[in-house]
């Protein structure tokens, strides 16, 4: 539907086109707001995407392709970083022998996540070079960028979004050329690749000296660029805060950082020398703020009140005019609900009429804490459902103890809810432990993606399947019942009821589809039951 | 500076606010303006709010319309037009799905369409635009349906160009 070379694309939609363009050999990630299109967009483009059980495991997997030389790309939103941080941190060790760009999508005023962290941090504390686009354009130019910069110094780079980045659609002029990498092939580098720490040592120093490069080279690089204005006033910028400064204070010099770590500090200065006042605009933490004024060189920021939320327009010529008064408040809009004909409503209605003790969990169902419900007591991370859950069974009296349940989601149990189930075997509480695992056949709070609990692969097709009693019950959990609730029917509560009061540990499977997606499940199942007569896929 | 356009598209989940932005963003583009498009979506399949901001013009930056400089705002749910006034500015023009009879919608799930008609009578772009974008925009069976509810929305404004 566009002109040719001239596409209204996302951020997220750019990355994965630049992606395909740059000749990624393989994409992993695990679905979060806003990162999830950009693996579904570079799959329907032909590129081999995969979703992983979490992002720790997607990383790893991008990690051994870069390894093997192939350009990768790992994609997670911001909190998926703190699962994936692990490897992270020592790849940057290790480098790559291909490209290896992992893209964090940070969501500053949290439209969807748990949390506003600023990933800017992840790189200096894991001391890998950051890109930072502000739109589509740069989101694609970025990515070819940073599969440049991988490969120049041989190390993973962060890539970091933000929401109204990634969800934005701005035009995007593809280049005309597409790569064509030099196939992958293993090279064996024992002290590169095995951080031993005869071998960890150096690799450390090495990571050094390639951020002491980068940063030089940083200093004339093409990913930051002044725009000119008068001398009056001279604004340091980088993201989607840099659209907002152009609108906000047309009249500025700004000088727009896409090359975030290490910083171009010279060029900073030099900068800030140039100009009258220098503000300091950016969304979240104060990171750029902060670097430049330990280097010395004099900014200014933006007060305490703004670091909460996204920025805008208005809040940005809010910060230029140094003004403090309360900002005005939006109107309430209607939140969301879970979907009348839900299977969790019915599972919501039970434990709040049992007045359970609910350690809750990421999804669709962290909804069971509104109105009508507010049947949920913790929501921390992915995957936290089964420890808090059990740190509440281990100290509270018995009488509150024996209401204490676990609710977690298919997909989120299989992303982190899988070892808090072993700690359940391995540590179980004095009066047992009750999990509901509600298994609606799908990621559904980011639009349906598939995981390994589906059988499904990233783009729909048939795979191996993990079963979810079946690995409850080989942990030895004996108490693991199946269930569809159903509307008018107390199946549900008394099934509740009996494994609250066997003082043993109990796991039950809610299981009913998705109603949202009842349609294309059918279609799946049947293409499934065509590819059963291929006897390698027959189990 | 020169002008940009702001329009913002609010109603809940399910109503095709998103789509509405999808063709609005679609026609600027084919028009050959510089075009922004942002929404906030992570919540639109449990029936809340859900905006979508569209901006065209020579050259858009930042792609958020700011609080009360909205040019348009089309509301496709009654519930929603006070929670999205604020965004509106001084003698901006407000689309509500009064501006189309319900009856005479070819079907409900048209409002969306039949509101972009509405707007369509203010914009510059030529009709031709906004049907290539609703016949690429949609799968071709939605397209006479589309087509019709497109023309009684735009049939019901007093042309202001």
């Amino acid at each position: 539907m566009n002109e040719p070379n001239r596409l209204l694309l996302s951020g997220d939609e750019a990355i994965a086109l630049a992606a395909r363009h740059a000749g990624v050999a393989l994409g992993t990630g695990y679905p979060g707001t806003p990162s999830t299109e950009i693996l579904e967009h570079f799959s329907e483009l032909g590129g081999h995407a995969q979703w992983s059980p979490n992002e720790k495991v997607a990383l790893e997997v991008a990690i051994g392709a870069a390894f093997g030389g192939a350009r990768a790309l790992c994609t997670m939103k911001h909190v998926g970083l703190n699962v994936a941080s692990d490897p992270l941190f020592t790849a940057a060790y290790t480098g790559v022998s291909g490209a290896l760009v992992i893209v964090s999508a940070d969501d500053p005023g949290m439209a969807s996540s748990q949390n506003e962290q600023d990933n800017r941090r992840y790189a200096v504390a894991a001391g890998v070079p950051m890109l930072e686009p502000s739109d589509s354009q740069e989101a694609y130019d970025f990515m070819w960028a940073a599969i440049e910069l991988s490969e120049r110094w041989k190390i993973p780079v962060l890539y970091r979004a933000t929401t109204r980045v990634c969800h934005s659609y701005t035009v995007v002029q593809p280049r005309e050329k597409q790569a064509a990498p030099k196939p992958a092939s293993f090279e064996r580098d024992i002290r590169g690749r095995v951080m031993i720490p005869a071998y960890a040592k150096p690799a450390h120093r090495r990571l050094r000296q390639k951020l002491a490069e980068m940063q030089e080279w940083n200093e004339t690089c093409a990913l930051n660029h002044i725009v000119e204005g008068g001398q009056s006033l001279g604004i340091i910028t980088s993201g989607i805060s840099f659209m907002h400064v152009r609108e906000a204070a047309p009249e500025a010099r700004v000088l727009k950082l896409g090359f975030t770590h290490p910083l171009p500090m010279k060029k900073i200065a030099q900068f800030v020398k140039g100009v009258g006042r220098c503000v300091v605009i950016e969304e979240g933490d104060p990171y750029l703020v902060e670097a430049i004024r330990a280097a010395s060189i004099p900014v200014e920021g933006k007060a305490d009140m703004y670091r909460f939320g996204e920025l805008d327009v208005a809040r940005v010529r809010r910060i230029l005019n140094n003004d403090l008064s309360p900002e005005p408040t939006k109107p309430p809009g209607k939140p969301p609900q879970l979907c009348d004909a839900c299977q969790y409503r019915i599972v919501f209605e039970a434990l709040r009429k049992k007045d359970c003790i609910v350690a809750g969990d990421i999804g669709c169902y962290t909804l069971g804490v509104l109105q009508p419900f507010e049947a949920i007591d913790s929501c921390v991370c992915m995957g936290a459902s089964l420890g808090v859950g059990l740190g509440l069974r281990h100290v509270l009296p018995p009488d509150q103890a024996r209401r204490v349940v676990s609710v977690i989601g298919d997909s989120t149990f299989v992303h982190s809810g899988i070892s808090g189930l072993v700690e359940m075997v391995y540590n179980p509480p004095p009066n047992g432990h009750v999990l509901i695992i509600l298994d609606n056949a799908t990621t559904a709070m980011t639009g349906h993606q598939e995981h390994p609990g589906t059988g499904r692969t990233l783009a729909h097709e048939p795979t191996g399947k993990v079963v979810i009693e079946d690995l409850a019950r080989s942990l030895g959990i004996r108490r693991v019942h199946v269930i569809e609730p159903h509307v008018g029917s107390d199946e549900f509560d008394r099934l509740l009821t009996d494994c609250l009061e066997s003082n043993e540990l109990a796991v039950i499977i809610a299981r009913r589809p998705c109603i949202l997606i009842a349609k294309q499940l059918k279609q799946y199942e049947a293409n499934q039951c065509e590819c059963t007569a291929d006897p390698a896929l027959a189990s | 500076m020169s002008k940009v356009t702001n329009i913002v598209v609010a109603g809940l989940g399910g109503q095709g606010v998103l789509k509405g932005t999808d063709i609005l963003a679609d026609v600027a583009l084919r028009a050959g303006y510089d075009v922004k498009k942002s929404e906030i979506k992570g919540m639109s399949q449990r029936g809340g709010s859900v905006t979508g901001d569209v901006r065209f013009g020579k050259r858009v930056h930042s792609p958020m319309v700011p609080a009360g400089e909205a040019d348009f705002l089309l509301v496709l749910e009654p519930t929603q037009v006070e929670p999205h006034r604020y965004m509106l500015r001084p003698g901006g023009t407000l689309i509500t799905p009064e501006a189309v009879q319900a009856s005479q919608l070819p079907n409900k799930k048209a409002l969306n369409v039949a509101l972009l008609g509405a707007l369509s009578a203010h914009l510059p772009m030529p009709e031709e635009q906004w049907l290539d974008s609703l016949r690429s925009g949609f799968a071709e069976s939605f397209f006479d349906g589309n087509h019709q509810a497109f023309l009684i929305g735009r049939a019901g404004q007093k042309r202001v160009k």
